[in-house]
Order: C-alpha cells, then structure tokens, then sequence
C-alpha cells in the first residue's frame, strides 16, 4: 500500500477558472475517462505527484520482500517453501512493472532507488512490522495482500496509462497471494493449539498495522481532493478501509480467529462493520522512521544495492566490451 | 548392497543436491544486486525445489518406509543427507553463488543428458522434465560468468577467488563408489568418471571465455555424496531448515 | 546516469499464434540478458512461447499532438469495412 500518505506538490484542487487552456483540456480528458500517456502534455504537480505514488508504490513491494523473505529458509514444507518463493518473487516482479511505469515519467529506477536509500522516499508502513511466527506468513498473505487488493482494484482505473496497465497485470497476479496466505491461516487456526496460538498471536500483532495500510482518515488527509479530480486515487482512505474491514471479518470468524478489537460490531443500517481506528500517533511514528524494523529494513536494502554495485557495473562493462568492436567495423 | 538400497542412495543424492541447493539460492532472496537478478534467482530455486519434490518422492517410493520427500527433507540429520559438499557451502558473494551455480549446473546439464536413457523409467521422467530446466540454467549461468569474468578488474578478481575457492569441491562428482556401480551395472545411470570428460569441455569453454583460469591439481574434498564428512556448514542449514518441523513434531502445514 | 542499466522494451507472442504483443520493460546490460530477463521476469506463469526485446531509446514514436491528424481521417472511410455492404442472403455466404 501504496497510496498512503501522498502528497501533491500543490495544495487543493485548482478551480476552472484559474486553469490555463492546457490545464482545462487536461482536466476534461481526465473526467471523461481518457488515459493520460507518457508523451501527452501534463501540469507538472500532476506528474510529481505520479513519480511520488508509483515510486512509492514500487519501493513498497520491493522493500516487502524482505518480511516474508524472513521466513523462506523456514519455511515447515517443500511445497509451502516453493509457494512463498514464487509470492516473494512476484512482489520483486511488481516491484519491476512499477519502477518501469514510473520511468515513462522521466525518472530513472536507480534515482528512485537512492531516493529511497536516502530517506527522501517512503514505502509502505507496514512492512517495517516484524514477521514473527510462521502464522505471520499466512496473515501477511491474507491481511496485508488483502488490503493492497483492495487499494490496487481501484486504482486499476487510476488515469495515468502506465500505472493503470501495471496496476492491471499486478491484480491478476496477487490474487493467489491473499488465497495462499489464507490457505496457511486454515492449516494453522484448524490445526494444533501452538499453531493455533500462533495464528491468535500473528492478527493481534498485525490487524491494526493492516488497517494503517489505507493512510491516515479522510478528514486530515488534505491531498486527497487534488488526486481525486486528476483521478490518480479512485476512491478515499476511509472508504478503503471499510470495505477491508467489511470482507475480512467474516474471513476472520471462519478461522475461529478473535478480532483484536473490543469494539467490532456489525452497524445494520451502514451495511458495515464499526471498528476502532488505528492508533495514528503509531502510524506517524513509524512513517518517520521509528516503527519496529525500519532501519533493519533500509540497512538490509542499502546494503544489497551497495554489495551489488560490482556486478552491475561488471555485466554493463562486459556488454560494452562486446557491442564495441561491433561498433568499429 | 541390494540394487533396491542402491537406487535409494542414488535418488537421495539426486534429491539432495537439489535441495540443499535449492535452500541456498532462496537465501538471495529479496538481496540481489538488481530486480531482474532477484527474479532470475527464485525461478532457479524453484526449478530446484520442484526436482527436489520429484527425487525425494521417488526415493521415499522405493526405499518403501512411508517416507515422503518432506519427512526426508525436514527429518534426517547431517549424516543421513547425501549431497555433494559443493552446494553445501555458504553463498559467498554473488559471484561465488554464480560460480558454484554454473559448476553445479554444468554436471547437472550432463548427467540429466545420460538419465534421460536410464534403464529406470520414473528415472528417466524425472530427468526429462528437470533437463530442460537445467538447460536453461546452465545459460543463464554461463552468461553470468562469462559477464562476470570478463567484466572490471574487480570483478575478474571476485570471479577468479571464486573459482579457486569452489574448484576442490568439483572432483567429488565424478569420483564413482559402489552405489555409482551398481548404478552403471543396472544401467540405471552413468558411471561418473564417464562424465569428466564432457564436463571439463563445456565448463573449459565458459571459462576460456571468461577469461577465467581453472586451477591446477586434481586434489578434491569428498564426503558429501555419501555422507561420511559433510561441511560444519550443513548442520547450521539443517537447523534453520528444520526448525518448525522438529519444534512442533506431527502438525500439519 | 550514464551506468545504469539500458531500458528494454519486451514483447512476447502468446500460445495461440497471435503477434507479439508489448508486456512490459526491463533493465538488462545488453540484449541477450535482455531477453533471459524478459523470460524470467513476464513468462513466470506460461504466458509466452517467443520473445522480442528492443532498447527503449531505439523506439520512435508518433506524437499525441497529431492525433487528430493521424487517426481521425480514417473514420470517414466506412466503406473499408465489410459490413458497409449489404450482400442479399440469397447470393451465398461471403
């Protein structure tokens, strides 16, 4: 997730009658539906804020490897090693369709990348949560991967041509993850009382950071608006997060599972769930670096990339070796 | 040795070798130099951990103790494992990994090419299938070497330390011993040695053109295949590997 | 950066004989790694059986500010599609 805590360059949406003629032909072909394209002509908040939230979006699922990678070498069989393995490396290959959407933008993958290396970009609250038992596995799966479904459905209409098409190929691919994760939270809540402990112990700890996941509440989210009419969100934070809440819990009571919050109860005349928020004290906390793993995580991804500068820059050399005396004759 | 005990031994090694290799690629994973690279690595370890399911079925089949490949992959202990000692070892840097994924792929590309005839028809299945994959592998694999080889001065270095370091671990494939006989006799598989010589002319090729140098000596380290000395290093693979099945023994995933 | 990887552009051809068709793009040092990347990055699930992989920077493009000049003059040509015309259902199928 992704579209949290964006911000535009400039503040609230711009009225008709302050827009240039370019603007106004821009904001008609956004409402009636057409897809911006890389070459179009686009005000340059517009495009900011894009570099912004599908960078951000990419760093995300890049970064989110690293949580369920924590578990691969432990993985309890073959099988369910083999399937977090291809659900860890789809997160990668997102994390790819991403960054190339961003790049039709005029930003470089690797300029995002040390963005993110030097703290000037952000990725997603929730992977700087700890994995801690194997039942982790199974709720990042279904919680986690549930809420970005969520989010990344609707932004399959977002109006940038790239993003929508990434977003496109992203859906059809996830949607084994949130089953996969599912499917471990059902051998666990169904299986011993220790793994049932676990999969107790793996919502408690995660059901609040999955609810963070949609971004702070609509009413002090003020760059909304602006994304809203240029259609690069589709649809609020709130709005988001009631329809997680209303299609997990019966998820949840399946399971035998106890939601951590005291207050859940069905509202009849909403057709949803009330529910507590999130502490959002947390969820700023964690956003500005002191949340449980962020600086393992950026120490892990820094360190990567560092390691592997010799490769990147040997396989490049060795490609010019080759192209040059082809170059010559 | 009954040929049945023997086959066994044969298939744990397939299996184990896959596996342990297998384990070690999905370290990488989340950790490689760039995006494309991560991906390149999980598509090898899951190429490895699907054999690994088919050899260690298969094992469990014939040995006929109601084992399947999981309760052999989470539930023997060092001594029991039979890989080679070279997929054993640590990762290393990422040309080391390179390395020792283009050595092991190379022996895996020849080897599958003989099983594919194997008097043993679930033998030859499997290798059909795992062949193409490997053929795929041993590309990718020699590309990286040649690129890594033939790269910066630094990388030259990195790739040339790799191969001295990973070279004593080779011999070990082709060294034969009553299980690889009774193997050859049965006309289940080839007699190792015979791969030598097809080994040392693709690897020769790659490395020529990496311009890499491969060692001198014909000293090798053994112990793996047939389990009398693995590495320290094994055990601490296994620990993590095995930890939830030995901690909760009997539940199910 | 002049030392980052090229930008490729893939395309791959499908199962059922369709043409190639763009999927995506990746980063590789040249096009042979290009084209094991594009397998092992777009063909993860079975989608292709052929692939092309072309540099991004070698790609020209028509400009969207000549769209109405490129594209709308062919909508008046109706009668370049067949169900421009009525052929009588006596005369046979066609």
């Amino acid at each position: 997730m992704y579209a949290q805590m964006i911000r535009t360059a400039s503040t609230g949406v711009k009225p008709r009658e302050e827009m240039t003629p370019e603007e106004r032909r821009f904001q008609d072909r956004i409402d009636a539906g057409e897809k911006i394209e890389p070459k179009d002509w686009m005000p340059d908040d517009y495009r900011a804020t894009l570099i912004r939230q599908i960078g951000q979006h990419a760093h995300s699922e890049v970064v989110g490897q690293l949580p369920e990678g924590n578990w691969i070498t432990r993985a309890p069989t073959l099988e369910r090693k083999a399937i977090l393995l291809a659900k860890v490396q789809d997160e990668a290959g997102h994390g790819l369709y991403l960054y190339s959407a961003a790049e039709t933008l005029g930003v470089s993958r690797d300029e995002l990348i040390e963005l993110l290396h030097e703290g000037r970009m952000k990725y997603s609250s929730i992977f700087n949560y700890p994995t801690l038992n194997w039942a982790d596995i199974g709720a990042v799966g279904w919680l986690v991967d549930g809420a970005a479904i969520v989010n990344q459905v609707a932004l399959q209409r977002t109006s940038y041509g790239p993003y929508s098409r990434a977003m496109i190929r992203i859906c059809k691919e996830e949607s084994f993850h949130a089953r996969q994760g599912y499917s471990i939270m059902m051998a666990m809540a169904f299986g011993t009382p220790e793994q049932k402990r676990m999969a107790q112990d793996a919502v408690d700890r995660l059901w609040y950071p999955a609810l963070m996941m949609f971004g702070p509440p609509d009413k002090d989210s003020v760059h909304t608006a602006q994304s809203m009419a240029w259609k690069i969100k589709v649809a609020t934070n709130d709005e988001l997060r009631q329809k997680f809440v209303n299609q997990t819990i019966p998820q949840m009571e399946y399971l035998g599972l106890k939601c951590p919050d005291p207050d859940l109860k069905w509202n009849e005349e909403k057709q949803g769930y009330d529910f507590t928020e999130p502490d959002w004290d947390e969820f700023f906390d964690v956003i500005k670096g002191n949340g449980p793993c962020n600086v393992d995580r950026m120490n892990d991804r820094v360190k990567a990339w560092e390691k592997g500068a010799w490769v990147r820059d040997a396989l490049l050399a060795h490609a010019r070796k080759k192209a040059a005396p082809a170059a010559a004759e | 040795m009954t040929r049945e005990e023997a086959l066994f031994q044969f298939l744990l090694r397939l299996g184990d070798n896959t596996l342990v290799l297998g384990q070690r690629v999905s370290e990488w994973c989340g950790h490689a130099p760039v995006l494309e690279e991560d991906i390149a690595l999980a598509n090898t370890a899951l190429d490895l951990i699907g054999q690994t399911q088919l050899w260690l079925n298969l094992a469990g089949e014939v040995e006929g103790k109601g084992r399947d490949a999981d309760k052999l992959a989470f539930l023997r202990d060092v001594w029991d494992f039979r890989n080679l000692l070279l997929v054993e070892l640590p990762n290393g840097d990422f040309g080391r990994t390179m390395m020792r994924q283009f050595l092991f792929d190379a022996w895996q590309s020849v080897l599958l090419g003989r099983l594919m005839n194997s008097a043993e028809p679930r033998v030859a299945e499997i290798a059909e299938k795992a062949g193409k994959e490997v053929a795929y592998h041993v590309e990718r694999s020699s590309g990286t070497v040649v690129g890594l080889g033939d790269g910066t001065e630094e990388s030259h270095a990195r790739m040339q330390a790799a191969l001295d370091y990973l070279w004593p671990y080779v011999g070990e494939m082709f060294a034969p011993d009553e299980v690889d006989e009774e193997m050859a006799r049965a006309g289940i598989a080839p007699d190792p040695a015979g791969l030598r010589e097809e080994y040392d002319a693709l690897v020769g090729r790659v490395l020529d053109e990496a311009t890499l140098r491969v060692p001198e000596g014909r000293f090798f380290h053994r112990g793996g295949k047939n389990g009398a000395r693995h590495t320290e290093h094994l055990g601490h693979m296994l620990t993590q590997m095995q930890w939830l099945q030995r901690a909760y023994p009997g539940a199910s995933w | 950066m002049k030392d980052e990887w090229p930008l490729w552009e893939v395309f791959i051809r499908g199962q059922h004989g369709m043409s190639h068709r763009h999927v995506g793009s990746l980063h590789a040092p040249d096009a042979e790694t290009a084209i094991r990347n594009a397998r092992d990055v777009y063909t993860r699930r079975n989608e292709g059986v052929s692939i092309w992989v072309v540099q991004a920077a070698h790609i020209a493009a028509s400009s969207p500010g000549e769209k109405g000049p490129l594209f709308e003059p062919s909508n008046s040509k109706v009668y370049r599609h067949p169900t421009f015309f009525d052929i009588p259902e006596d005369a046979g199928a066609m």
